[in-house]
């Protein structure tokens, strides 16, 4: 039970300190990088909590998806020539701190004092069960394809909204005619008298041009 | 499980509190939505948490869905930005005030 | 055999569906043939569910649950029984024959798609409205058939009057279903439910006096629906809409509905005699009120549709002897003599080309036969000339009036009736002939549209052949012997229905004949008189008793009344109550106004457009409630 005390000691600690790093750096891509390292820990606690699919998820999503997102967006906007100016808020800050720390008293409160769990709110997956079922990845498809397939198929339809709304967002709109395909160049340059017909017969393309 | 439930959600406690204070007190932009993104796994923390203790598979459930918003939203927050870009120069949270008026 | 009952509605909804989405950009002209054809389908399946048999015990046929609500639901559900075939056959029917013939009448017209998207969906809530077994979709399915009539009457939109018209009829409509609507609402008050068989079952658990003011105010409905006195109003500016519009409206659907609905309702309005009555009564005068004025009207159309008022009127007082299986009757009848009359008129407009005026009319008869022959077989069948369809139904709804009115139960009213009716079928033949006369006899008073005048085309033709035989032959074939007949026989199969008092004295039901055909002889013996001689003009007659041509020519001054009696004492309030707006309401607004103003121009300062303020006080939110958590729980 000791190297469980060890390793939640050790991933708390680090965690914190790089959460602190994360928000307090100078530099977006240090603190993405901070996040990064936040990341790793909490996924090593959701090992600890038994739940390693949870854990690669985690790392998979944040580490290899959503970071380098951001990653990515810093190399696209060039933000280096501006890491010379103040980083923080100078008015609020004085505010903000109580704040947070207000907040975290509150929730820390809460935290540790919240009585145990008693058996009777317990659900039906405990450790035993879940090994029986072959490991949590297994444990999460069970509910996942049953009670909770109506949120799953709405997540999914959020991720293609994000998809496409994303895509829309961050096209140039000045440069839309070299973002089509060649034959729509020449449509939209060659055939000017296309766009006098009525709106039935713009589906019947390749023939007025071949 | 000899870690008591009350040490994780401190833990979880500790990353949104601190994810609240980078919000409210970064004036860049990224950094702002870094700060959002560690609040959200304080958040997810407490659901694997109390998941795991109540041997629920919902507070996994709840972390997937999370997982999943988080992603979107920093695909479309991050194309925002992406858009934002060809505006203007600098971004920095207390000079993108246009819409006020 | 009933399983199949969805096809009925289904057939038209289907037409209307394909007519409107792709009828004006890609179907154009075969937008008839559909609309035609989903009519078709439907009256086939009436047919059909009519030799499968129905009966009184007929289970109600559930399509789904519409509203569920605690122990609260409505299904969409049909109710099939004799008087829903009846009024199907009848309904689709007459219908079909509209639609072939529209697409004659309306070739030339540019919304000729338009025309029949809505004509099936018209079809479609009236057939919905028979079928309906709860007062919720009977209601939904009267205003649908109010919200296509409006449609359909302000069909040429483009002309002031027509929009007018379709305004008119709606708002007149109006006020007849607020009254329906109260009534709904109050049976589902008082009885918890609103399917036709759990509210009929326990009728007599309640007062009277409840189910009095019920079927007054359903009454009320009916009234409006069936264009019955006060708000007969609507019907003749109706015209407006183009004349296969018109059939449909009068023969078909819509009128109908409020005498369908007062049959239907019947163990409402059976518990009180005075609801009986004031059906009968007001049944008895619209008939006689209406008959007058058709003798002075000069547009063709108009003599008709006083004249629907006019035989509406009598099937109400029917309805008020008790004699459902009468109403019905001269119900379906009339629906094949009126669209038989109305499509002939509208024949004749065509050939006149759009003129209605019957001044510019005359000496048709040579110039187009088969529409002089079909008109003059219909308006002998209006006037109840033995054995046209008219003279069975009609001789019969008199009759039942006459024996409710010498019953011992104290209804002698029904006596006076019973003479206002006759009056009114003695006016009936008059100016069924004198229409006839003028328009298709005598000499052309216009030469020049005359000469133009030719037949119509066979589609139009044909359903006035049809119609003819129906007008002819329906009374006979379906009402011989009196009383006895098929209509009545199938129509007694509903639980409730009854001979009528007195229908078994053979002497007096014939000699009640006797006199009815005697009158309509007159009638039309009078007409021939005054009209036939020399060159018939309007203006000589009306120059025989200028006072009372006057009176009949504006209608009892009816719309008048209407306008500077109701209309000008709401406008006059209406100014009153601007005046209070403008003054008291409106300064309170005002005051209002500039509170929030003053106040905001303080507030706006915390709008700074900075998101990290905003996000500090979500954060400071979250921190109130959250410590409030802590504190209280």
């Amino acid at each position: 039970m000791t190297d469980q005390i060890v390793a939640f000691t050790y991933l708390s600690i680090v965690a914190s300190v790089a959460g602190l790093a994360t928000i307090l750096v100078r530099s977006p891509v240090h603190s993405a990088l901070s996040l990064v390292v936040v990341v790793f820990h909490v996924a090593g606690m959701f090992v600890l909590l038994g739940n390693g699919f949870l854990a690669a998820v985690q790392v998979i999503v944040y580490a290899g998806a959503i970071v380098v997102l951001f990653l990515f967006t810093m190399m696209l906007l060039d933000l280096r020539r501006h890491e010379t100016e103040r980083t923080v808020h100078r008015r609020q800050i004085w505010l903000a701190i109580p704040i947070a720390v207000l907040l975290f008293a509150e929730v820390a409160w809460i935290a540790i004092s919240k009585p145990e769990i008693s058996e009777n709110l317990k659900g039906a997956f405990p450790p035993q069960t879940i090994d029986e079922l072959g490991g949590s990845a297994q444990a999460l498809a069970t509910v996942m394809f049953t009670d909770y397939l109506l949120p799953f198929e709405v997540a999914s339809v959020l991720l293609l909204a994000a998809a496409i709304g994303a895509m829309v967002l961050a096209r140039n709109p000045d440069e839309e005619s070299l973002a089509s395909p060649p034959d729509m160049i020449e449509d939209a340059a060659g055939t000017d008298g296309s766009s006098d017909q009525p709106e039935g017969e713009l589906s019947e393309t390749p023939a007025t041009h071949g | 499980m000899s870690i008591p439930l009350n040490a994780y959600l401190l833990v979880g406690a500790i990353l949104f509190s601190l994810g609240t204070l980078g919000v409210l007190m970064r004036r860049s932009v990224l950094i702002v939505f870094i700060s959002i993104e560690l609040m959200l796994q304080g958040v997810n923390l407490t659901f694997a948490a109390y998941g795991a203790f109540l041997e629920d598979m919902a507070g996994s459930m709840f972390v997937v869905i999370s997982l999943t918003v988080a992603a979107a939203e920093a695909a479309v927050g991050l194309a925002i930005l992406v858009a934002l870009g060809r505006r203007v120069t600098e971004f920095y949270v207390d000079r993108l005030d246009t819409l006020r008026w | 055999m009933t399983d199949f009952p969805w096809l009925i509605p289904l057939f038209p909804l289907v037409a209307f569906a394909i007519n409107g989405a792709f009828g004006p950009r890609y179907l154009k002209k075969a937008t008839g043939v559909i609309g035609s054809a989903g009519i078709l389908g439907a009256f086939a399946a009436t047919v059909a569910l009519w030799i499968g048999g129905v009966h009184s015990d007929t289970p109600d046929f559930t399509l789904y649950r519409w509203v569920s609500s605690g122990s609260f639901s409505i299904d969409i559900g049909f109710v099939l029984d004799p008087l829903t075939v009846v009024m199907l056959l009848v309904v689709t029917g007459v219908s079909f024959l509209v639609h072939v013939y529209s697409i004659g009448y309306m070739a030339h017209d540019e919304s000729f798609a338009r025309f029949f998207t809505w004509l099936p969906l018209f079809v479609f809530a009236m057939i919905m409205l028979v079928l309906s077994n709860n007062f919720l979709s009977l209601y939904v399915f009267w205003e649908l058939v109010g919200v296509c009539s409006y449609l359909l009457i302000g069909f040429w939109h483009q002309r002031k009057s027509a929009a007018d018209a379709a305004v008119k009829a709606f708002l007149v409509n109006r006020i007849g279903d607020f009254g329906f609507a109260i009534g709904i609402i109050l049976i589902f008050w008082n009885f918890g439910s609103l399917n036709y068989g759990d509210v009929f079952a326990s009728v007599s658990d309640k007062s009277p006096d409840l189910m009095l003011l019920i079927a007054l105010l359903l009454f009320i409905g009916a009234v409006g629906k069936s264009a019955q006195f006060p708000l007969h109003i609507w019907l003749p500016d109706a015209m407006e809409g183009p004349t296969p519009v018109s059939a449909l409206i009068h023969a078909a659907t819509m009128v109908t509905a409020g005498v369908y609905m007062v049959a239907r309702m019947r163990p409402i309005f059976e518990v009180s005699n005075e609801a009986l009555l004031v059906v009968g009564g007001i049944g008895a005068f619209t008939a006689l009120f209406a008959a007058s004025i058709g003798l002075a009207q000069t547009d063709i159309k108009r003599v008709l549709a006083y004249s629907t008022v006019s035989q509406l009127g009598l099937m109400f007082l029917a309805l008020g002897a008790g004699a459902y299986t009468v109403a019905i009757f001269h119900l379906a009848t009339h629906a094949f003599f009126k669209a038989l009359l109305f499509l002939g008129s509208g024949s004749v407009i065509h050939a006149m080309q759009n003129q209605q005026e019957m001044s510019e009319y005359g000496g048709l008869w040579r110039r187009m036969k088969w529409t002089y022959f079909t008109f003059l077989l219909g308006g002998l069948a209006l006037s109840g000339v033995f054995p046209l369809a008219g003279f069975w139904s009609k001789d019969e709804l008199l009759a039942s009036a006459f024996f409710k009115g010498v019953a011992s139960d104290g209804s002698w009213a029904f006596t006076v009736f019973w003479i206002m009716g006759l009056l009114a079928s003695l006016l009936t033949a008059v100016y069924t002939f004198r229409m006839i006369i003028l328009t298709f006899h005598g000499k052309p008073r216009n030469a020049e549209l005359h000469s133009h005048s030719h037949e119509s085309p066979i589609s139009m033709v044909a359903p006035l052949v049809v119609l003819a035989a129906g007008a002819v032959a329906l009374g006979g074939a379906v009402g011989f012997p009196p009383e006895h007949g098929f209509i009545h026989d199938y129509l007694y199969k509903v639980p409730g229905v009854f001979h009528f008092a007195g229908a078994g004295e053979i002497t007096a039901v014939i000699s009640l004949a006797i006199i009815s055909t005697a009158v309509a002889a007159f009638g039309i013996v009078a007409a021939y008189a005054v009209y036939s001689r020399r060159q018939p003009s309007p203006e000589a007659v009306a120059a025989l008793s200028p006072r009372v041509y006057g009176l009949l020519y504006r209608k009892y001054y009816v719309d008048e009344i209407v306008n500077y009696g109701i209309v000008g004492v709401t406008k006059g309030i209406g100014l009153i109550l601007w005046a209070i707006d403008a003054k008291i309401v409106d300064g309170i607004v005002n005051l209002i106004g500039w509170t929030v103003r003053a106040t905001s121009s303080l507030t706006r300062r915390v709008q700074t457009g900075q998101v990290q303020n905003y996000l500090f006080l979500i954060a400071a939110g979250a921190v109130v409630s959250v410590g409030a958590f802590v504190i209280f729980r």
